[in-house]
This record gives structure tokens, sequence and C-alpha cells, in this order.
């Protein structure tokens, strides 16, 4: 991608699933909605679904299509402002008083004021997504917020709010055009709703066979046309089935980069039992799909092609 | 809560009027205070002043000033407001507090409440204690469905009958104690602890520097400990009709202790009450419980309902290393491997399940049972909890580890 200009933000929603299609991402029309408001409204945007579905990848997709510079928190157990916001470079820091005494300077206040200056500050995402940049606010992806505690949750409702942090020794910093802020969660916890209410919020789904057809096509440009759509057919096939997790999307571009790896034109139940593995993470999963179970589904799903043709 | 009741403190204020009527007044307010203590209320003796005070600055007008100014002063909490709407409706009711005061002192019945309010029961019994041993507790209209499996889905809203204050006191009395043994677990968060394993460089500069930088002051960082996520499956069937109130009660109470408290209820369906039991009076929390669950006391599919825990809760509710609290007597008719399979599960995706099983209090209780049999493999504790006494036990043997008798091979050992 292009990153070299900043682009103006879409005038509507068309121009938004538009914008991601641009970067390959088919967006069906309710996400395209919501991440327009969200850019109009400079709301944050608060993505909640399976694993595998395209969270992370709209924040990406977002940036390089808005030629913006993307600021990534992946948030895990334990995270804290030293690691989210900011950090004194603790070793310069050190130096330099050292240098300060050698040089006789007793002067305790203005020593303070030299060792804490922005020259010794070690920026972290969070602090970096509020500086000016020549490109445009970026976007801030705060990634797997589920991971990480509701202590820093509620630290980032301040952050959220008014999209500001406080350093007390250097003072308060204000971002002049609030980031394009995206919040993605597996579920995994509950979020609080405090932190939901700031946010628009939107359920990403696992997409319709057709749009998930030409997903497979324009990121998996080697595959064949009947073999995509044998393996969207499958994939779809399996989600109706009684499974611990369902295969996602990214799963599904993972199996027609592996079956076409493997000079595979056309299913059969020996391949698919083969490359399972593939699709299904769960061994409970894989079993019960063992036996005739597979060429049923096969079955089925040639049958429906046919049907459609 | 036993010395705020010695009438000899309580009393106080009735020294302090002088005149007759600010006497009685006085008085009023002191009963009144006792009442919303014996309903519930933390009103200690300083709030008793608190409110003369009030009300003297706020000079009693209307019934209304007269009513926010007490409740200015008695209610601590949101969930306390519609206990003292309770209390203040009865004791100060139509014909003047005086009148109802002697009402009170009389051997007489008050007149039967329509459908009583939540709370209504707890601050009448507080208010009328000793009158009212005539009139029975409310009629068991249950049918006893003890020790038997029924497979008939009974899709029934059923009220609760309302608890009485001995039974939330015995029972918040009780999870006091039993908030206890979950141990807190470490976390990944650091914080400032003196005999920490980590130096916290951020501190120890800032302390040098009060020094002018001449010598370094080290300070420490440690883990963070608290308390891991609790979820609780509680079995609401035919079978544990009897229990299954006295535990919501005891759930209720845990949410309100403690951050992090999911729970399930399950019969023929899993249905998620967690939103319904947070931070609320357990009258109302109960009442919006029953409004949920459409399946009470009706038959038990234990299997199922796990399965359904697991696929669509488990991950969201799970994380962190929760401990899961399975309360049900595993009576299930079609046991099956299905069964045995998802308890694995579960099992496998927290950090410890405790089965709670009420049917451990009878003597002679033996493994015997194909649900039984299938799910003890998986449990990592295997405890009675029939009434509070158990409770209490239970607590007082998961203080000190799981002892023995808590072992799920013991049970299925004797039984081989």
């Amino acid at each position: 991608m292009n990153k070299a200009s900043p682009r103006l933000l879409p005038a509507s929603i068309d121009a938004t699933v538009d914008l991601l299609a641009q970067a390959d991402y088919l967006a069906d029309r309710s996400l395209g909605t919501v991440l327009y408001l969200a850019l109009k409204m400079g709301r944050p945007i608060f993505l909640e679904g399976e694993a595998g579905v395209g969270k992370t990848e709209i924040a990406k997709v977002l940036s390089s299509t808005l030629g913006r510079r993307l600021i990534r928190l992946q948030c895990y157990e334990g995270l804290d402002i030293a690691a989210a916001v900011y950090e004194w470079n603790y070793a310069a820091q050190m130096i330099a008083i050292r240098a300060a005494e050698a040089e006789g300077e007793h002067d305790r206040e203005r020593l303070e004021h030299d060792v804490f200056s922005e020259r010794f500050l070690i920026k972290r995402p969070l602090l970096q997504a509020l500086e000016p940049d020549a490109a445009g606010a970026p976007v801030l992806l705060i990634d797997e917020i589920d991971r990480t505690d509701e202590a820093f949750e509620a630290f980032l409702l301040e952050v959220l709010a008014d999209f500001q942090v406080t350093i007390p020794e250097l003072g308060t910093v204000k971002a002049q055009h609030p980031p394009i802020v995206v919040i993605t969660s597996n579920r995994t916890r509950e979020v609080h709703d405090a932190l939901k209410r700031r946010c628009l919020y939107h359920w990403v789904g696992y997409p319709s066979a057709e749009r998930e057809l030409a997903i497979v096509r324009a990121k998996v440009p080697g595959v064949g046309k009947k073999l995509s759509e044998q393996v969207v057919g499958f994939v779809q096939g399996l989600r109706k089935q009684d499974l611990f997790k369902a295969p996602g999307v990214a799963e599904t571009l993972d199996w027609a980069g592996a079956l076409s790896e493997l000079d595979v034109t056309a299913l059969d139940p020996a391949t698919v039992s083969d490359t399972l593995g593939v699709l299904l993470k769960y061994q409970d999963d894989i079993a019960r799909l063992e036996g005739s179970k597979v060429k049923d589904l096969l079955d089925q799903m040639k049958s429906e092609l046919r049907a459609a043709e | 809560m036993a010395n705020e009741l010695n009438p000899a403190r309580s009393n106080l204020p009735l020294k302090r009027g002088g005149d007759n009527d600010s006497g009685r007044l006085a008085e009023n307010i002191v009963y009144f205070a006792r009442a919303l203590r014996a309903a519930g209320l933390p009103v200690g003796p300083g709030a008793v002043l608190d409110a003369l005070e009030a009300l003297k600055v706020a000079g009693v007008g209307t019934r209304d000033d007269f009513y926010w100014t007490l409740h200015a002063v008695f209610v601590k909490r949101h969930e306390h407001s519609i206990l003292f709407d309770q209390a203040f409706c009865i004791f100060f009711r139509r014909r003047g507090y005086v009148d109802q005061l002697l009402a009170m002192m009389l051997p007489q019945a008050p007149s039967a409440p329509q459908a009583p309010k939540a709370g209504a029961t707890r601050v009448h019994e507080a208010l009328f204690a000793g009158l009212e041993d005539k009139l029975k507790k409310e009629r068991d209209v249950e049918l006893d469905a003890r020790m038997t499996v029924s497979d008939r889905e009974v899709l029934q809203c059923k009220d609760f009958p309302q608890m009485t204050a001995a039974e939330i006191a015995a029972a918040k009395d009780a999870i006091k104690r039993l908030a206890l043994p979950f141990a807190e677990v470490r976390t990944r968060r650091l914080t400032p602890h003196t005999h920490g394993h980590l130096i916290d460089i951020r501190r120890t500069l800032r302390a040098s520097m009060k020094g002018g930088g001449d010598f370094i002051d080290l300070r420490f960082i440690g883990p963070n400990t608290r308390p891991p996520p609790l979820v609780a499956l509680l079995d609401i069937s035919g079978s544990m009709s009897q229990y299954s109130r006295i535990f919501l009660h005891f759930l209720h109470s845990l949410t309100d202790a403690r951050k992090r408290v999911s729970t399930f209820l399950f019969g023929t369906r899993l249905t998620n009450v967690t939103r319904a039991l947070r931070e609320r009076d357990p009258d109302d929390a109960l009442a919006a419980v029953s409004a949920a669950v459409p399946d009470w006391s009706g038959g038990t599919r234990i299997a199922s309902s796990l399965r359904a825990f697991n696929k669509l809760w488990a991950r969201r509710v799970l994380a962190q290393g929760a401990v899961v609290l399975l309360i049900t007597d595993g009576l299930e008719r079609d046991a099956d491997e299905t069964l045995a399979f998802e308890m694995d599960r579960l099992h496998r995706s927290c950090r410890q399940l405790i089965w709670l099983n009420p049917l451990l209090r009878f003597e002679g209780f033996e493994a015997r049972a194909r649900g039984i049999r299938a799910m003890l493999p998986h449990v990592d504790e295997l405890r009675p909890i029939h009434n509070l006494e158990s409770m209490v036990g239970l607590v007082a043997s998961l203080q000190h580890g799981a002892d023995a008798s808590a072992n799920p091979k013991a049970w299925l050992r004797k039984v081989a």
C-alpha cells in the first residue's frame, strides 16, 4: 500500500465499504455502517467476535487505506501503564544524575527538572497515538482487550473519553486530533458496560457463502474456481454442524491455501480427512467428523452447488 | 450487631430530649432505627443522633420531607432504599406514628398484607416480631420431589416464598466465612511491595531524587493477589427444589461480596442469572431470577446443560483461572458417556471444579447412581451442602486444604 498521502475519510457508508474493498477486505453493510459512523463521530469502535473472523484485520486495512500510521497495543494479563502509556528511561536518568554530580551540580530542583524532561521519556503505544502525525491521526488498535484485567479497562475509560493522558512529572498530553480507535475482544471475559458505552459496538460474525467465496478469491489468488466453491461450501456446511469451535474465515483461507499447495483441484473425502487439522483445532471436533461424516458433508455440499448452477 | 441492639445505647437520645414532644420523637426514631437494624440495615446509634439532628435542622414539615430526611441519614446503599421504604410505610402508617407505635405493643395481629413487596416480610418480621408467632410461615405447596428424577419439563414460573430475616442473616454470616477458602491467586500485575522480588525503578529513582541523588533508596514491587473468578452452576430441578432457594441466597451474597462471580441455573436448560443477582436486594434479585428461569423444579438434563455451558459460556467466563462450584445431586436418568465427556471438558477448562452435593447428608450415601459415577472422576472435590451448617463445615475444611473425605476417588472406591 502507498502510505504517502493522507486520504480523506469516506463520505458515505458505500464509500466506506468500497474503501475496505480496495485492500481486499470485503465487509458487509452492517460493518460498513458502524465503521462509517465511528469515523464520522470520532468514537472508538468495539469489535467482538469469534477468533479468526478478521477483527484485527479491520484496523490494519483502515490504516493502509487511509494512509494512517497503525499503532498496536496487544493486551495481556498484567499490562500496566509502563508498558501501555509511557516509561522513563531510568538508565539514562541515572547517568544524567551522575554526570550532574560530577559537574558539581547540586540544585535539586533543577536536577529533577532536567531528569524528568521529554528527553528521557519512552513513549508506549497509547501515548504515541496521541501525538500529532503529518499523515493524520493514527489508527490505534487495542487488540484482545479481554486478556487484560478490569484495572486496565478502567484506565482506558479516561483515555478514550478525553484522548488525554496525564504524566505527573510533565503534565497532560492531549491529542489535537483524536486517533481512530479500534478495540477488539474475543469475549473470553465480559468487558465492562462503561467501556462499551463509550464505543460503537459491532459483532463480527461469519460471512455468508457469497462473501466468503469473494474473500477466498481475493486473498488466495492461486486457487481454482471449482476448488474455491467447494472449499467455501464445505466450510459453510461445517459451521452448521454441532462443533465446539467452528472454523473462522482465517481457517478457510488457510485451508484453501493448503489445498492449492497440494495441487488439489477438487475435494474428495480422503483429502478432506487428511487436512482437517487446518480447519478444526479440537480433537473432539475432528473425531466427530470421522467415518462417513465427511463424505456426507461433501455429498451435501456438491448437491447444493449443483442446484445453484 | 449485638451491642447495637443494647437498649441502654439506643435510649441515649431519649435522655437528651428535654420536653415531652421531642422526647416522643426521639423515642420513635430510636424504635424506627431498631426496626431498620433488625431488617438488615447497618444503622448504628450514631445514625439515630444524626437523624434527630437532621430533623431538627430540616424541620418536620410534610410527610415527604420527613421521609427523605430520614432516608438521607439511614440509607447508605441503593439496595437498602427498598427496605427503608417498606419499614417507613409500615412504621408510620396512616394514623400517625404514635398510634402505630401503640399498635405494635398491643397483642393484635396486623392486617395481612396482600402480595407483599420485596423486603416486606423482613421488615414486617422486624417490626412485629413476637406478635406473629401464630401466623405460620407460608404453606409449602411444592410437591416433595426429593429423590425422584423427572424428565418432564415443567415450564412454570414459580414465586419465591419470601425469605425470613433470620435466613438472610445466617446466609450472609455463612458467606462471610465462605469467602475465605478460595485462596487468592497471584496475578501478573505488580504492585508496590515491601518484600517484593523486583526493584521498582520508578519509585526508587523518585525516592533517591529527594536526597539529591547521592544515595539510592531501593523500593520493591511484587505480584498482586486477588481471588479468582467464581462460576456457580446450580441445579434447580425438582429433586433439588428444597435447596435451590437457600443456595440462591448464598450465591447472591457471594455476588454481593466479591467481584467476578457468574451464576448459572440449570434444570432442563441453562440460564445465566448473573445480572439478576448483582447488587440488589435479595428479595428483588430472587424475584428477577425466578422470572428469568422457565424450568423451575422440572426435570434434570445435566449433560445437555453442561454441554450448553461448555459451548456457549465456558470461554466467556472461565478465563483467568476460574473456580467452578457445581451444585447438583447428580441424579440424571439418562446418564451416558456424554455426561462424563462434558464433565471432563468442564474440568479441563477451569482451575478447580468443586462439586457440592446435598445428597451427601445421608449417612449411607454411596456413589451408585450412574450419573454420579459418571461425574465423580472429573471433579477435584466432592462436598456436602444441605444446610448452613454444612456450608460452615465446608468452609472450615476448605480452609485447611482438601481432606480425605472430599476426595472423589474415596466415594468411587467405596462402591467398587
